[in-house]
């Protein structure tokens, strides 16, 4: 098992160093100088040059990259150009928003999924299965932002029952698990919930639906085993596939947050992004998606031991 | 012997042509295929010949006629918070909206077709640096590579379809690639190559026919993420630029209104959602037509 870790984690490296690659040429393919946007609009050639070689951006580029490279792992990320503040520090904290986000529309969306992909697996080619088929196909094809701004429609602008911005009464940022703060938590992973619905109601309708018409199935009705317990045998049979679209599903719901944090003023990481490209703040820019990236990362590496842990079919191939 | 081989061709092209007769009978016979079909292309062709149309112009506001609801005399379907007709914006704002969700599909199957089809039929160390170089890209959930780079590179229509264009190339190379493989280990391109042919003719005459469809139904299914990707970057601010007419662009300037006029504001992403929902339906209705087995 940890040789299988250590193999993995090596064919992860190179990806982790192309991530970086990415977002250094983030803000060399941005147009304008990096630097206006703090320079003084009277700033002489050799202020102008004084600036460019404090932040280093007289050296050739691989040699800029090196040196961010070597800052980034000692935990510094540079400084938001447009606060001043160090861009770790505002990164971590709204990727903590985010991940609660995410998490919580996980807990919503995989009990929720699995169970109407089973019913449809099980129930294949019935109506049943068509209605199941029908809501997965139809959360994948919903733009989320719009099915964000239905829902505040509905439950806060017609029925005030609900919140429709911000993490916390009076747009408090510092999360409490109390009514008050989980209340305004429901909306916005409600709607991040309806893709991964989709995606997994479909994955485990096609696994189970499969498995269901393996010779062993039969086998296992043959010896009088119980309908409740042939499905534990399926669902064992379907749990690696599964659990590894699922946990992809999770780096997508962190990744892919940003356009509903935008639609609920969630303060995490795509709000943060956001800001970022409109006050051109490349550095927090560049910060945000790297930790964002090297998270999928992660997880498409903690997914793949995790897989070869419960099923060791994998690991032999 | 010209005979003989005249003969031989017409067999193929009476086995081609019956194939593709009976993708095209098994989709006429698909109700909600069809339907899909129908709106998609009525969705185009309104775009399309919008000018044509007799609506109202869609930049003209009007300060006194402002968030009409659904229904007002003169505006079917009321007017946006600059007093401008919806049904004309949103008619208009299917040019846009359609163009950038599905352009950069067309790009990147292009794109990914060519780098997938030489780095399977390469293999090596082409293939290795191709591949791995997608691998990087996959490390991106796509929403956020997508407005990373249009983040970076800052609204604009050409930049929106620069960041979406990069956002599908890695996915259709890398089924472009494994299709390749595939047909590369085939005795048939063996035989192929040891009859002399160069690799530009074998990969002509004999991959692209067999790699191209599989990676079409493939990019097909692609189109609505783009759909939806594309108006997100605009309803983010980093897409098309205002005042043109767009259903994401819409979508946000419209959500100031949400409490005066709700449903007023939710019409330009039911149409993202329309769009998006007949773009699945119809490809998978296309791919299990051309697929038989399944």
């Amino acid at each position: 098992m940890l040789s299988y870790f250590l193999r993995r984690l090596i064919l992860v490296l190179p990806v982790a160093f192309g991530v970086s690659v990415i977002c250094f040429l983030l803000v060399q393919i941005a147009p304008g100088d990096p630097l206006t946007a703090i320079m003084p609009v009277d700033a002489t050639a050799e202020e102008q040059a004084a600036m460019r070689a404090a932040y280093g951006l007289d050296k050739p580029l691989p040699v800029q990259y090196g040196i961010w490279i070597a800052n980034l792992a000692q935990g510094d990320m540079g400084r938001s150009i447009a606060t001043g503040r160090p861009v770790a520090g505002e990164v971590f904290g709204a990727v903590q928003n985010s991940l609660l986000l995410a998490i919580s529309a996980a807990v919503i969306a995989f009990p929720i999924g699995i169970f109407l992909g089973f019913l449809a697996g099980y129930f294949r080619d019935k109506p049943l299965d068509r209605v199941v088929t029908a809501i997965s196909i139809a959360g994948v094809s919903v733009p989320n932002y719009w099915l964000g701004i239905v829902l505040v429609i509905i439950f806060s602008v017609s029925l005030g029952w609900l919140p429709s911005m911000g993490a916390g009464p009076g747009g408090s940022q510092d999360w409490a698990w109390d009514w008050l703060h989980m209340r305004h938590l429901i909306l916005p992973a409600v709607t991040l919930a309806v893709v991964p619905i989709g995606i997994v109601a479909r994955t485990v309708r096609a696994l189970s639906g499969d498995i269901l018409t393996m010779d062993f199935v039969q086998a296992l009705y043959a010896k009088g085993m119980s309908r409740l317990d042939v499905l534990a045998h399926v669902a064992r049979n379907a749990a690696a596939t599964a659990l590894s679209v699922m946990g992809l599903q999770l780096g997508y719901l962190l990744g892919g947050s940003i356009l509903i944090e935008t639609v609920f003023n969630w303060p995490g990481s795509g709000f943060l992004l956001s800001n970022a490209i409109f006050q051109r703040d490349l550095p927090l820019l560049q910060g945000t998606i790297l930790v964002l990236a090297l998270f999928f990362v992660a997880m498409n590496l903690i997914v793949d031991v995790v897989q070869a842990a419960i099923d060791p079919r994998i690991k032999r191939n | 012997m010209a005979l003989v081989e005249t003969s031989g061709l017409g067999g193929i092209t009476t086995a081609h042509s019956g194939y593709w007769s009976g993708v095209a009978r098994r989709l006429v016979r698909d109700p909600v295929t069809m339907i899909c079909l129908t709106i998609l292309v009525l969705l185009i062709l309104s775009a399309i010949f919008a000018p044509w149309l007799g609506l109202a112009d869609p930049h003209k506001g009007s300060m006194i006629a402002r968030l009409k609801p659904i229904g007002t005399e003169g505006h079917l379907l009321g007017t946006d918070e600059q007093g401008r007709d919806m049904l004309a914006r949103l008619i208009y704002g299917g040019r846009l909206t359609l163009f950038i969700g599905l352009m950069p599909v067309v790009l990147a199957f292009f794109i990914g077709s060519v780098l997938g089809i030489i780095a399977g039929y390469a293999g090596g160390l082409t293939n290795t640096i191709i591949m791995r170089t997608v691998d990087v890209f996959f490390a991106f959930p796509s929403v956020l590579l997508a407005i990373a780079i249009s983040g970076a590179l800052g609204a604009g229509i050409v930049n929106s379809l620069v960041s979406l264009t990069i956002v599908f190339i890695p996915p259709i190379t890398r089924v472009a690639e494994a299709v390749t493989s595939g047909v590369r280990a085939l005795d048939y391109i063996d035989a192929a190559r040891a009859s002399g042919a160069k690799a530009l003719t074998v990969i002509r005459v004999h991959v692209i026919g067999n790699v191209l469809s599989p990676i079409f139904v493939y990019a097909t299914s692609l189109t609505s993420v783009c759909m939806i990707l594309a108006a997100g970057l605009s309803f983010l601010g980093i897409g098309v630029r205002p005042p043109e007419p767009e259903w994401g662009l819409m979508l946000n300037t419209l959500r100031s209104a949400i409490y005066v006029d709700p449903w007023l504001s939710a019409l330009p992403g039911l149409m993202i959602f329309v769009t998006s929902l007949c773009l699945n339906l119809l490809s998978d209705g296309v791919r299990s037509a051309m697929n038989v087995r399944d």
